[in-house]
């Protein structure tokens, strides 16, 4: 039996206080991955007062089980790194939202941070860091069935579909180590590739062989998950042919990439044909005063030590702006 | 054979060093028609001995059944957290917290002991204004790295307030409450039956739902 314990000590030197509706801040960050709580560090360090809003403390870290790359560390659980970035941050007095995503973003001299709460924050500069999320299908049933048979997460969800079977969307690295996740637990596992072929890693590919319960559909597409309580079919496109079919599945994970939070500032800041923030190399928008670090920005490789190190650069980036204004 | 390795020994002891007060942990059990139970005890037995701060106390569930009825017990293997003057907060975990969970496990006898983390004023008033009897049961599965924070929040919640009763509910041992409950993706928290969400939210997005009950 495995003991993933990642505890550090429970902190009880927060300082961390609730942010405030009256005051203007310097910078209000919107985000709470490792691009967002590095650029707090930075920001609170300069003396500046910031404001940090955000759905969740950790961002993808903190669904990520190994890390194996974040210099310092041999080999660090998601949820550990996440902790020791959140200690440090709230070691600080910084004004803190959790829980209420960012919905709007206003954009004047003095600019205004909506919330989906109906919350709304003033500051001077804006450092967005809010991240990517999982791509969806947007077919029929799946909104509707998403807990209830659709699922993105197969380290979490495979142990409910035991002796269940299941479709896995996408020919990536992620989608081949979910089908292998969940081959080794349910009576089926069917990959629908939209592409001529996978995309995996050849490791990956090659250890999904030694499974006899799984099928690829290359050349298929969703068209539709079917259900009513739970999922019980999805039925499937063949690209070439054209020709449907249903397949008799009780679940279907969804790994087909990532996709940018930026719908809170179409319009108020330049986006590439991927949905990005574009940045410069100072992490600028085409906003002056908003300003923009990790993995929602168009800077290439979605890595931890990328996004950290740039939300270093937009707080300074920040603090210059706010000393010059 | 013992559950833990030296190092995983080494790191339990360490992360229960800092414990104020005593904490008792009660485990309810029987000796057959349970799969998970025996594995449950061991891992009770083991932990306890990592910490002079820490007891167990063992129960059967078909034999000492005023005890699973005082502390609300309808299954088993359960452990439920009680402080040092043997108080019952209802907090519990039905399975083994193993895995993942097995931080939601330490931090709840932390802070059942005292050490906690103060939570702000304006939360503090929002949990004083739960007069409902409430009851969190949060799904999970032991792979799933996220869990533990949706348990550990419950279980502060019902640390908080007296109406507040918080279970983990491990979903492959406990099969037939997880079909009931649809549940398919984990962390999925039900209050009192009506209310549900799938994932983690913090407190007090959780005192949202609650406030809906």
């Amino acid at each position: 039996m495995e003991f993933n314990l990642s505890l550090s000590a429970v902190a009880t030197d927060h300082r961390a206080v609730p942010m405030d509706k009256n005051k203007v801040y310097d910078v209000i960050i919107a985000g709470g991955g490792p691009a967002a709580m590095t650029a707090a560090v930075y920001c609170m360090r300069k003396g500046v007062a910031a404001g940090f809003v955000t759905v969740d403390i950790g961002g993808q870290v903190g669904e990520t089980s190994g890390i194996e790359n974040y210099l310092g560390f041999n080999y660090i659980e998601g949820s550990q790194l996440v902790e020791k970035f959140a200690g440090q941050m709230k070691q600080f007095e910084i004004g803190l939202s959790e829980g209420y995503a960012v919905t709007e973003i206003k954009d004047g001299r003095e600019k205004e941070v909506v919330l989906e709460n109906g919350d709304r924050y003033r500051a001077k500069s804006i450092i967005l860091a809010t991240g990517n999320r999982w791509r969806k299908l947007n077919v029929p049933g799946e909104t509707e069935l998403t807990g209830r048979g659709v699922a993105y997460c197969a380290i979490c969800d495979a142990p409910l579909f035991a002796g269940k079977k299941v479709a896995v969307v996408g020919g990536g690295n992620t989608g081949i180590e979910s089908a292998i996740d969940l081959a080794k637990i349910a009576e089926k596992v069917t990959v629908i590739q939209i592409l001529d072929r996978l995309t995996a890693d050849k490791v990956l590919i090659d250890a999904m062989q030694q499974f006899n319960n799984m099928e690829v559909l290359l050349l298929h597409e969703v068209k539709e998950i079917q259900g009513d309580k739970t999922v019980h079919a999805v039925v499937v496109k063949d690209t070439v042919s054209g020709g449907e079919k249903s397949l008799d599945v009780q679940g279907i994970f969804i790994s087909i990439g990532l996709m940018p939070n930026t719908d809170m500032v179409k319009g108020v800041v330049e986006l590439n044909g991927f949905g990005e923030i574009v940045v410069d190399c100072s992490c600028k928008t085409s906003a002056p005063g908003i300003f923009a670090a990790g993995d929602v920005t168009s800077v290439p490789y979605k890595q931890i030590i990328i996004a950290a190190g740039e939300g270093a650069k937009a707080a300074l980036s920040a603090c210059d702006y706010i000393l010059k204004e | 054979m013992s559950l833990f390795d030296d190092k995983v020994k080494k790191q339990l002891q360490e992360a229960l060093k800092p414990m104020v007060n005593n904490v008792n942990l009660a485990l309810f059990t029987q000796t057959l028609e349970c799969n998970t139970c025996r594995d449950t005890h061991l891992f009770l037995g083991e932990i306890s001995e990592l910490s002079d701060k820490l007891t167990l106390t063992v129960w059967n569930f078909q034999t000492d059944k005023d005890k699973a009825e005082q502390y609300g017990v309808d299954k088993i293997p359960a452990i439920v957290v009680l402080d040092s003057e043997n108080r019952d907060h209802g907090i519990k975990f039905y399975g083994l917290p193993g895995g993942y969970e097995i931080n939601s496990f330490i931090r709840i006898i932390l802070e059942m002991s005292g050490l906690k983390e103060q939570l702000p004023d304006d939360l503090m008033k929002r949990i004083q204004g739960i007069k409902k009897d409430i009851h969190i049961q949060v799904f999970i599965s032991l792979t799933c790295p996220y869990c533990p924070d949706a348990v550990s929040t419950a279980h502060r919640l019902a640390l908080e307030s007296e109406h507040i009763k918080a279970d983990m509910v491990e979903s492959s041992t406990f099969v037939p409450l997880a079909i009931k409950f649809n549940v398919s993706s984990v962390p999925k928290t039900v209050i009192n039956g009506t209310q549900e969400f799938v994932g983690t939210n913090p407190l007090g997005k959780v005192l949202d739902f609650i406030e809906k009950v």
